[in-house]
């Protein structure tokens, strides 16, 4: 038999010829680059990590930054701003989108008719033009600073073109015991929510988990710290002669991006919620209210448990879709990953190739992450079938 | 016995009661059923009325509409109308040659019937039209919009393109060319020889994982370092090359989510039929995996079309890019401008991607015809 007739030795012959190529093609394109590097005087390696950045970066959390910093440290604070914002965006998203999407289904005509139209309205107009449209239409033009405030007032909350400031919350030495009842609030919810598994399970008696729990980690809390006598200082923001000193500032681009992220990939959440919600049998809400559950039990514990089954799947991808979507703040320079690193630091020291693979290997192990939690929470959520 | 009385015949019929018809049982049944409800009702109201009258009061009756800049000057708490009217052919045509415009509006024509001609299902010979705009249109669209010379078409450059026509030029070349791209890749991924389904899967992920202001940057800074010494391209172009990769990642995930539906019993109806693979999926598959996935296709396209805003960050001038510039025109440095640009960008964003999100739902629903709730 001819050789290309067996489709088993065919297999091997095409795979062999598609590796052959792509390593031919690899090849040409590194000796490419090679060749293009040195004739353009480019320098290669990772050296340039260690050399001093000399600019500096408006905002940079967590991370001490001088503009004497390395190069290395300026691709650590843009890490660190890309995934506070993905962070709280895709927090905030989730909460926003989950409310907006039950609204869609709401039996309250004006109610689902409002949620139909933010979700038509934010989902069809490309996001690049919301975060354009809320900083430079909606915040850059707000009033500034010495439009607001006269020299040397003490402000605790303003809204300005320098952004979102307010007091700073400074703690006394009491304010340990506050954080410490938090944090025996939280444990003893726990604790309780166990207990009352268990009792449940053993009489059937129901125990109200959720007030005990608002009631051990807020207002527990609450009570010990006006029983110390307030031990936290908000320490205002003052007016100086040209702008406002002290407090902190939640710089306009952070809020830009948020609001635009957060609004943006919200309708798309919205839609997959409705999905979830739709796809679940309606058999089983008019069994739940057959068996006499309350309607919002009936959401809570009937249909929400079986509807996260069809929603996490696609959730995951609204996720990486705002953490990749959060590059696009090098439009409006806040200082994320990309805007910093793959901007500023590619334009100085024209290291093209590391900084670009330093850049997706960040984004592509941020999916990685993100990817494998939601899969892990799938799993955990999913139908476990004999 | 007092009172009674006695009627002869049928009564006439009484309305239905207030509570049960109208107006105001159906406010009752949809708005005002419960405290909850009501409360919501009541508050999203006022929202609404905070928010709608000033939107179309500045979106409509307190508007510019005509006059000049000097217009917008006077009444600046309106939208500032003819500052798009001034601009339409930027915004356009971009700074494409003023004496070649009709090439533009010769492709835009036939595309607008075109697309007309494909939403009808019962047109005859759809087949042709369809591999009409697959196939000879982009060609026909390159040969007019760049020009030929031995046609006696000058020549207009790339860097002068922009404004809309950019941006169709840009997502309607990437869906193109992602589309083959896409069915080889997920054909691909579903190999079942191991090294092909491992690249296939390596390149989509890799695709998927990065953001496309990534992609973009590549196609800018990375491209020219990879080819040959000596050898460029234009930058449009690399942007193209890099959207349609981009593009094609996700298209080969829709059309493997298609290749997945099809039920087992047709791969091997074909197999006994004795058709190699090719024919199997070009005669057999294909077909109707493609057919099921035109919803996902034009919502892939949906988001391709937003996303060809990003190419401002890389300096080429599409609609919303345009726009941007002719803001900061000082003859125009009013304050309702900014506002009215933006407004004029997302309005024809809006209509363009809800008219196809429409298509496409309408085509999911035609193509779903399970049990319906």
């Amino acid at each position: 038999m001819a050789i290309w007739r067996d489709p088993d030795k065919r297999a091997v012959i095409y795979q062999v010829l598609v590796v052959a190529v792509l390593a031919w093609f690899v090849w040409s394109i590194i000796s490419n680059t090679a060749t293009n590097m040195e004739q353009r005087g480019l320098a290669s390696g990772f050296d340039f990590l260690s050399t001093g950045a000399g600019f500096g970066i408006i905002t940079t959390p967590f991370i001490p930054y001088t503009e004497e910093s390395s190069y290395f440290t300026v691709f650590l604070v843009g890490l660190v701003n890309t995934i506070i914002v993905a962070a709280v965006g895709c927090f905030l998203a989730l909460i926003l989108g989950f409310i907006i999407g039950v609204a869609r289904l709401s039996s309250n005509w004006l109610i689902q008719k409002v949620a139909t139209f933010y979700i038509e309205l934010f989902r069809n107009v490309p996001l690049l033009l919301q975060i354009l449209f809320w900083y430079s239409a909606v915040l850059k033009p707000l009033p500034g600073p010495r439009d607001l405030h006269e020299a040397g007032d003490k402000v605790f909350l303003s809204l300005n073109n320098r952004g979102l400031i307010f007091a700073e919350p400074i703690g006394q030495e009491a304010m340990s015991t506050v954080w410490w009842a938090l944090f025996a609030g939280i444990v003893l919810t726990f604790i309780v929510r166990a207990l009352a598994k268990v009792r449940q399970a053993k009489t059937g008696k129901q125990f109200p988990v959720f007030y005990a729990g608002l009631g051990l980690i807020i207002l527990m809390p609450l009570v010990v710290y006006f029983a110390l006598g307030r031990p936290m200082d908000f320490e205002p923001a003052e007016m100086s002669r040209f702008a406002l000193r002290g407090g902190v500032t939640i710089i306009p681009e952070f809020v830009a991006l948020l609001l635009a992220l957060v609004i943006y990939t919200a309708a798309f959440i919205a839609e997959i919620v409705r999905a979830g919600i739709q796809a679940v049998s309606h058999g089983q809400t008019e069994a739940a209210s057959a068996l006499g559950v309350k309607p919002n039990h009936r959401m809570r514990l009937v249909i929400v448990p079986q509807a996260m089954r069809v929603i996490v799947p696609p959730l995951t991808s609204q996720f990486l879709n705002l953490t990749k979507n959060s590059s696009l703040a090098t439009a409006i320079a806040y200082p994320d990953l990309f805007s910093v690193f793959a901007g500023t630091t590619l334009n100085q020291t024209g290291q093209a190739v590391e900084i670009m693979a330093m850049t997706l290997a960040v984004y592509l192990t941020l999916s990685l992450l993100t990817s494998g939690f939601m899969n892990w929470y799938n799993s955990r959520i999913a139908l476990v079938e004999r | 016995m007092a009172g009674g009385r006695i009627y002869s015949g049928d009564l006439p019929d009484q309305p239905a009661p207030m509570a049960t018809e109208g107006p105001v049982a159906w406010l009752r049944d949809n708005m005002f059923n419960g405290v909850f409800n009501t409360v919501l009702t009541i508050l999203m109201g006022l929202l609404l009325l905070w928010m709608v009258p000033p939107a179309l009061n500045w979106l409509v009756f307190n508007a510019n509409w005509t006059g000049g800049a000097e217009a917008c000057r006077v009444n600046p708490d309106g939208a500032c109308w003819p500052f798009v009217s001034a601009r339409w052919e930027q915004f356009l045509y971009g700074f494409y040659e003023k004496s070649e415009y009709w090439r533009v509006n010769i492709l835009l024509a036939v595309l607008a019937v075109g697309i007309v001609l494909l939403v009808f299902e019962k047109m005859p010979g759809r087949k042709y039209i369809a591999f009409f705009m697959l196939f000879i249109y982009p060609i026909m669209a390159f040969i007019l919009l760049y020009g030929n010379e031995k046609l006696g078409l000058p020549i207009v450059d790339t860097p002068q393109w922009g404004g809309f026509m950019l941006t169709l030029v840009i997502a309607l070349s990437g869906i193109v060319a992602s589309l083959p791209l896409g069915i080889l890749l997920a054909l691909g991924r579903r190999s079942k020889m191991p090294i092909i389904s491992l690249l296939s899967t390596i390149f989509i992920e890799f695709w998927r994982g990065i953001p496309l202001v990534a992609v973009l940057f590549m196609a800018t800074i990375m491209f020219p370092l990879f080819l040959p010494p000596g050898m460029s391209f234009d930058q449009l172009l690399r942007a193209i090359i890099g959207v349609a990769l981009f593009a094609s990642a996700y298209m080969a995930e829709v059309v493997r989510g298609g290749l997945q539906a099809i039920p087992k019993g047709q791969y091997e109806g074909a197999m006994a039929l004795g058709l190699p693979y090719p024919k199997m999926m070009r005669l057999i598959v294909l077909p109707q995996a493609l057919k099921i996935v035109i919803p996902g296709i034009v919502n892939t396209f949906i988001g391709l079309f937003k996303d060809t805003t990003l190419v401002l960050i890389i300096a080429l001038f599409d609609l919303l890019g345009i726009v941007q510039a002719s803001i900061a025109d000082p003859n125009w440095s009013i304050r309702s401008v900014p506002y009215s640009g933006y407004a004029f960008v997302a309005i024809v964003f809006w209509i363009c991607c809800y008219a196809m999100a429409r298509y496409s739902r309408y085509m999911e629903a035609k193509l779903h015809t399970g049990h319906k709730r």
